[in-house]
């Protein structure tokens, strides 16, 4: 589904990326992880066609998200670190997203529900308003009603309650099945319910990939 | 609606809301307003009276301030919001870099023309109140070249907002960008000639390729015969072009100035790194 060839980025001198190449495939659930600065969100970003490779090729379904990026990005739901400091209210982010992603904002309202984000009484705010674990519950209710075959979540939880976590592996466990799941993460801890790969990355390579049992980690 | 569309209206929404456009909005409005008070319209000078001499003054007064407000507030558009990461999330989702682009920049001259016009609208409706005549080719005139203007500094701001990185810098050019046209209107020009050193068609050529100083001789050419407000440079380019070319250029050139830049712009945007 996700198919990475030899792929090389540099910024200035710093291969943030070195002759990368992996594959990601349905039903996969992958924990991409390690160090600070190893090149985990410039693989992220060159999957989501964000970053022109210095060399080397990213394909998604067969298809490049530079050069078709409308096309690639139907199909990817992306959830970053940090939620960025929109301004747009969460009416008019819901507008945007329905509109151009062709999202049913019910569907965004139900899971904002299942979040436990009350989106009635704040429909009006602008998102860079709500508190960090709100941003992130409405981001999360984005990227599952958008019904992707693939999503990507870099450290998703890191503003969540332990009570939203649940609520966010319990749905994420209602909707993984036939997409591919990829979570950046420091911690495996967190998402070792969820996955069945592991990936290291360090110094814009990756070192290890191998096949987890979920619940099961050294 | 389509995802052009789309991007102009929340971008539109968004400027609306922000207390840049407020301040924006005041300034030109209280500006039209301090006119009034200060009874502009009453007295005579050059030969201008009435609306037009109240709107010549705020012609002249938007020369300066509205390239820099175009140019503070837009450059940090794009730029600001790869800054901060909107862009990373904003772009996730299938929507061209084509509607974005342009759907930003559509929205954005709509947010800074409007305030302009609409101060000039608010004139002429309280002169009509007072029982003054209205300048109507002056009014279409500056409407026309509000829009030209605007045009021109929009697509400089996108352009920088297209290749810098950090919202700082892109603030730091387009200062330096206001600074230099300002210093060509005549400042520079006039100590260039008066060093006898530049062949004069070379001047006129720098001060026609500023759209700056081909607004302002525009602006008051049609109605100061003996260009006795003007500086020497806008009395060499009306003694070489005919007023009407001259009018029609400098609504067309800057228009045109502005839409190259944002082309640009555009084609840096697309291919460059997006974050």
């Amino acid at each position: 589904m996700i198919e990475i060839k030899n792929l090389t980025k540099t910024f200035g001198s710093t291969h943030s990326l070195d002759d990368v190449s992996i594959n990601f495939e349905t039903n996969e659930s992958i924990a991409l992880m390690g160090a600070n600065g190893a090149g985990k969100t410039t693989l992220i970003r060159s999957i989501l066609g964000y970053y022109h490779p210095t060399s080397g090729s990213v394909a998604i379904n067969g298809i490049d998200p530079i050069k078709e990026r409308t096309k690639v990005l139907q199909d990817i739901s992306f959830v970053p670190q940090l939620p960025p400091p929109i301004k747009l209210s969460l009416e008019e982010l819901m507008h945007y997203i329905s509109v151009s992603a062709h999202v049913d904002k019910e569907l965004i309202r139900h899971y904002a529900n299942e979040m436990k984000l009350d989106l009635k009484t704040n429909l009006s705010k602008s998102f860079f308003k709500l508190s960090g674990g709100m941003k992130q519950k409405m981001l999360i209710a984005i990227s599952l009603a958008k019904e992707s075959n693939i999503i990507i979540y870099d450290e998703p939880t890191a503003n969540l309650d332990p009570k939203a976590r649940d609520d966010f592996y319990r749905l994420l466990k209602q909707n993984e099945q036939e997409k591919v799941l990829l979570f950046v993460t420091h911690r495996l801890e967190e998402v070792k319910e969820l996955v069945n790969r592991q990936v290291y990355m360090d110094m814009g390579k990756v070192v290890s990939d191998e096949k987890i049992q979920r619940g099961h980690h050294e | 609606m389509n995802n052009l569309l789309l991007i102009a209206y929340l971008d539109l929404k968004e400027s609306i809301r922000a207390k840049w456009f407020l301040i924006y909005s005041l300034v030109f409005g209280g500006l039209i307003a301090l006119f009034f008070i200060a009874g502009v319209t009453e007295s005579q000078v050059m030969g201008f009276s009435g609306l037009s001499r109240l709107l010549l003054m705020y012609i002249q007064v938007t020369i300066v301030i509205l390239p820099i407000f175009i140019l503070i507030t837009t450059v940090r558009s794009i730029s600001g919001d790869r800054d901060n990461h909107i862009l990373e999330y904003m772009l996730s989702f299938p929507i061209s870099l084509k509607a974005y682009y342009w759907g930003k920049i559509i929205g954005r001259f709509v947010t800074v023309y409007l305030p302009v016009i609409f101060a000039m609208i608010i004139a002429i409706i309280y002169g009509v109140i007072q029982g003054a005549a209205i300048p109507w080719a002056i009014f279409f005139l500056y409407t026309g070249l509000l829009f030209a203007l605007s045009s021109a500094f929009l697509g400089i701001a996108f352009f920088i907002s297209s290749f810098v990185k950090s919202s700082e810098v892109a603030l730091g050019i387009a200062f330096f960008v206001w600074i230099f046209m300002l210093a060509f209107i005549d400042i520079a020009l006039i100590s260039l000639m008066m060093q006898n050193r530049l062949d004069e068609m070379l001047i006129i050529s720098i001060a026609l390729a500023n759209p700056m100083e081909i607004f302002r001789v525009a602006a008051i050419s049609l109605f100061d015969p003996q260009l006795t407000v003007m500086g020497p440079v806008a009395f060499y380019i009306l003694d070489s072009i005919s007023q009407i070319t001259f009018v029609v250029l400098s609504i067309l050139y800057p228009i045109t100035l502005g839409l190259l830049f944002a082309f640009f712009g555009f084609i840096i945007f697309k291919k460059k790194d997006l974050v």
